[in-house]
């Protein structure tokens, strides 16, 4: 069964979520304030759009040699005494992963925030070989306690208060004192203290990749509360898994990505604690480290020339934040790994239309998007592309898509009028005929079938009885 | 496992059949126009570092060279700590004297455990950023093992005056050699641990270091 | 955008807004005649293709970028009152060749492109005044397109064009670069957001006090004075043409 059958459109996801009071109060709050710190902290930069247009231009780099660079980074990680693996799909990956947890007899790892083991749904696999995977990342830990999903690629669980998750802790930690109260303070501790014990005495660590260096086999994690350093510095063993497309060519080019990331995700000059490492240090964190790169439909990506460039992404989600159509639905109703904006183009590209038909077009096309992303992928031509792509795959399917054909058929039937001038000016006799059962005191308050979708709110003005060209005829 | 290897590969030269056979990665242009180098005096970068410190809750003090290492006594004092970590190789002039305050540990490899008993740490940095407000440490010297910087509550972080960078660029061509040549880890610190993760209020010191100190050496 | 005031403009009237809303061409030819341009009309002209194109029906856009092409091209001048359909010509009609295959419309796409332009881009960059002698004697609130904001990036043009009209009292609209939630098809195939994104929009006319929400894009208005209107508001909408052809004579 594929995830079609099982989750619902955006638009029937959509629905309910904005019916969701708490949801849309927490979320407005949140994006509102994060879109206004964001542009405060990067007009203070003088060189932004020089910064903007190098990212975008070492990513084209990248992903047009990226095979080159694959190797390079496997070549400079291996000559600093680390492993490398290589998983072309989730079930691949997640199968490296406990088999290296396996050997050393570890049945507990620490994991510090990694979007591509979401992707993968490595926990639930780890789990299934009796591996118990804690998240370290606050927002994390509350969603896996909550055993919820995130909402958001930065802060996942914005979609729960305090309230929630003080409910969260009181039930699902030990030594939790009673009278707990909600204040963030207060809860912010009781996950230090219980993380603090894991963090010391469990042997293996995993984590993400922000950036992998393809020169020096550096890889990074760039964070804001000091678990990624935990996971990646303390543990015996650190794996860390990667999609291919995180690579930057040499370690001068990070001037560019430790720039552009800090002020578009938590709109900060710098975050508070980037750890860049290079394979194994004698004497300086763990005495084994393994990296894992993963496909998983990422070279499906790569082989879309105009999709190409949703693999820029940087995960700082300033897209989300800025995006009218995710601060009013959230981030669930997109039903995949990645939400809102470069969730609804990444998707498609990486599990197939077929899955995420609905994305492409769970957008109004305004623009924002692309105007923040810091690798200035335009996210609205890809969309447009996509619905391109998703109008030729629902036809192909042909009667398949039973409720689709209706608007391949209006919307064929409408170009072939507006493509012959005499029928376009029939078409406009007709509609002014054709409306007058539905104007009511100079309005149009109702329309028929799939278009009531526009009057459930709205009133249409009546065609007029005379169009622009009657009248320009008229006066020449 | 090298079965995935030559997949991925495959899958790879195969989605990019419209890039030319003869194309080298040098050859997509990248322009460089952003600023790579800063001609901002000393005095002011200091003024600015301080400034962007402060600004996400890092304390800092300037002190006169020589005064290092009464500075680092005093704080201990007022922080309450009474045992310190400090790499090997930080100068004795920057560590509390003997009898002034704490208990000095030199980190000779400690352990998770042993580091966890011990208050705070005091070290050196590679270099400071001004236009962010960030500590460059590099896995050696002054800098010394992440493990010190991050276990212990407390980190007091000397930075002299000639070390303060301007810009980001600056700082990550500093740390070139080191990374290039030695493979050594860097570790960019920006202010105590934080968090916006409950209501998107900010939260501070979750893990890793709640109290950082800096000391500008003049 | 080059060259100083044409003597001679082709209407691009769009095909929206030549059946439901000609006020808005009577508008612009009798704006654009008071400032001395003479306006043709070529018949031949319907759609840009945009919605189509938008929706994913790139494939059909194909005729309708030759169907346009051809209608102007005797055009030294093209203008428009819909930026989102300036914005079609301009930023897509590109790849709408592209997906044809035929070299000689992405020729003939290269050569109008850059005679196609917004009403006030027209009036400010190429008549070179503010000032089109206006009036207006009501509150306006000004309501910034999305494709008028971020694709053509006509900035503050019509801001100033409404500021020198005499009598006219503009207010500024809060959050007033949030899209309304039209989005073409968007409005009908995801109509619950388009809903919630319509709301705010309204909510932040409404406080502005304004008698008349103004715009350079009938189908954004169309949008937002549909909820007026079933809201009984007592706000109405106007596309920025029609105030900036009104003066002291005729109202």
């Amino acid at each position: 069964m594929t995830d079609a059958a099982r989750h619902p459109t955006f638009p029937q996801a959509a629905r309910a979520a904005l019916a969701d009071t708490q949801l849309r109060h927490n979320l407005g709050h949140a994006t509102h304030t994060i879109r206004a710190k964001r542009a405060e902290v990067v007009a203070e930069v003088p060189d932004w759009e020089q910064l903007r247009e190098a990212g975008r231009a070492l990513k084209e780099r990248v992903l047009r040699h990226i095979d080159d660079y694959l190797l390079e980074l496997e070549g400079a990680v291996q000559a600093a005494g680390g492993v490398v693996h290589w998983a072309r799909d989730a079930r691949e990956c997640n199968q490296i992963v406990g088999d290296i947890v396996a050997a050393h007899g570890a049945n507990e790892v620490v994991k510090s925030k990694s979007l591509t083991t979401e992707e993968t749904k490595l926990n639930e696999a780890l789990d299934r070989r009796g591996i118990r995977a804690w998240e370290t990342d606050l927002a994390q830990l509350i969603i896996q306690l909550g055993d919820d999903t995130p909402s958001h690629i930065l802060v996942p669980a914005i979609h729960k208060n305090r309230a929630q998750i003080r409910e969260l802790f009181l039930s699902k930690l030990d030594d939790v004192p009673s009278d707990l109260s909600d204040d963030p303070h207060e809860l912010a501790e009781i996950a230090r203290r219980h993380l603090r014990k894991l963090f010391l005495n469990t042997p293996v660590g995993i984590s993400g990749v922000n950036f992998a260096i393809a020169e020096t086999g550096t890889v990074s994690v760039v964070e804001s509360e000091g678990n990624g350093r935990m996971c990646t510095t303390l543990p015996e063993v650190l794996i860390s898994v990667m999609g291919i497309e995180k690579i930057v060519p040499t370690w001068q080019d990070l001037e560019v990505y430790m720039q552009l990331l800090p002020r578009s995700s938590t709109a900060e000059r710098m975050n508070p604690y980037s750890s860049l490492w290079t394979g194994v240090t004698e004497g300086d964190g763990p005495r084994e480290f393994h990296l894992v790169l993963i496909d998983n439909g990422r070279t499906d990506v790569l082989a879309d020339e105009i999709g190409r460039q949703a693999l820029n992404c940087i995960r700082c989600s300033a897209c989300l934040n800025v995006c009218p159509v995710y601060e009013r639905t959230g981030g669930h109703a997109y039903g995949s790994t990645y939400p809102g904006p470069i969730g609804a183009i990444l998707t498609p590209l990486l599990s197939g239309l077929e899955e995420a038909g609905s994305l492409p077009y769970a957008s109004s096309l305004c623009g924002a998007c692309y105007e923040v992303c810091p690798v200035k992928i335009n996210i609205p031509q890809v969309l447009v592309h996509l619905r391109h792509k998703e109008v030729k795959h629902s036809t192909a399917a042909g009667g398949l898509r039973g409720r689709l054909a209706g608007e391949h058929l209006a919307m064929r039937a409408m170009a072939r009028v507006f493509a012959d001038r005499r029928l376009y000016e029939a078409a406009q006799r007709s509609g002014r005929l054709a409306q007058w059962p539905l104007v009511r005191g100079g309005k149009i308050e109702r329309l028929p079938g799939p278009l009531s979708g526009w009057s459930s709110m709205r009133d249409l003005p009546p065609l007029p009885r005379q169009s622009f060209r009657d009248w320009w005829r008229q006066r020449t | 496992m090298s079965a995935a290897r030559e997949e991925i590969l495959a899958r790879i030269r195969s989605a990019l059949q419209d890039v030319p056979a003869g194309e080298r990665a040098g050859d997509v242009t990248v322009a460089r126009e952003y600023r790579t180098s800063d001609d901002r005096g000393a005095d002011e970068l200091v003024e600015l570092l301080c400034e962007r410190l402060i600004d996400y809750h890092a304390q800092v003090r300037q002190v006169a060279a020589g005064e290092v290492g009464r500075a680092v006594a005093e704080a201990c004092r007022e922080l309450g700590l009474a045992r310190v970590v400090v790499p090997p190789e930080l100068a004795a002039d920057w560590r509390p004297g003997a009898g002034e305050g704490p208990e000095v540990v030199e980190d000779r490899g400690l352990s998770a455990a042993e580091l966890d008993a011990i208050d705070g740490a005091v070290t050196g940095c590679a270099a400071a950023i001004a236009e962010t407000g960030t500590l460059v440490l590099d896995g050696q010297g002054p800098s010394g093992r992440r493990a010190i910087t991050l276990v212990p509550d407390h980190h007091i972080c000397v930075v002299s005056e000639d070390q303060v960078l301007g810009l980001v660029p600056e700082a990550i061509a500093g740390t070139a050699s080191s990374v290039r040549e030695r493979g050594l880890p860097v570790t960019l610190i920006s202010g105590p641990s934080a968090s916006s993760d409950i209501e998107l209020e900010r939260l501070e010191g979750v893990h890793g270091p709640r109290h950082l100190l800096v000391l500008i050496a003049r | 955008m080059t060259g100083g005031a044409p003597r001679r403009a082709s209407l691009f009237i769009t095909c929206f807004n030549d059946t439901m809303f000609p006020q808005t061409g009577q508008a612009v030819v009798r704006l654009l005649e008071r400032l001395g341009v003479e306006v043709d009309f070529p018949l031949e002209q319907t759609c840009c293709g945009q919605m189509h194109f938008n929706t994913g029906y790139a494939d059909e856009t194909v005729a309708l970028v030759h169907r346009f092409v051809r209608a102007f091209a005797d055009s030294e001048v093209v203008v428009s009152p819909s930026a989102s359909c300036v914005g079609m010509v301009r930023d897509y009609y590109p790849r709408v060749a592209e997906v044809s295959g035929d070299p000689g419309l992405a020729r003939e796409v290269e050569t109008i492109r850059p005679r196609v332009l917004e009403l006030t881009e027209l009036l400010i960059d190429r008549l070179g005044s503010d000032d089109v002698g206006a009036f207006f004697p009501h509150r306006v609130t000004y309501h910034p397109t999305c494709h008028s904001l971020r694709m053509l990036h006509v900035g503050d043009r019509p801001l100033r064009l409404l500021r020198a009209v005499r009598g006219l009292e503009l207010v500024e609209l809060p959050e007033a670069t949030q899209c309304c939630g039209f989005g073409g098809t968007f409005a009908v195939k995801n109509a619950d957001t388009s809903i919630a994104m319509l709301s705010d929009k309204i909510r932040t006319i409404l406080d502005t006090g304004a008698e008349v929400c103004a715009s350079a894009d009938n189908s954004c208005l169309m949008h937002i004075g549909g909820a007026l209107s079933r809201q009984r508001a007592g706000v109405r909408t106007m596309h920025i043409a029609e105030i900036l052809a009104q003066t002291e004579g005729s109202p």
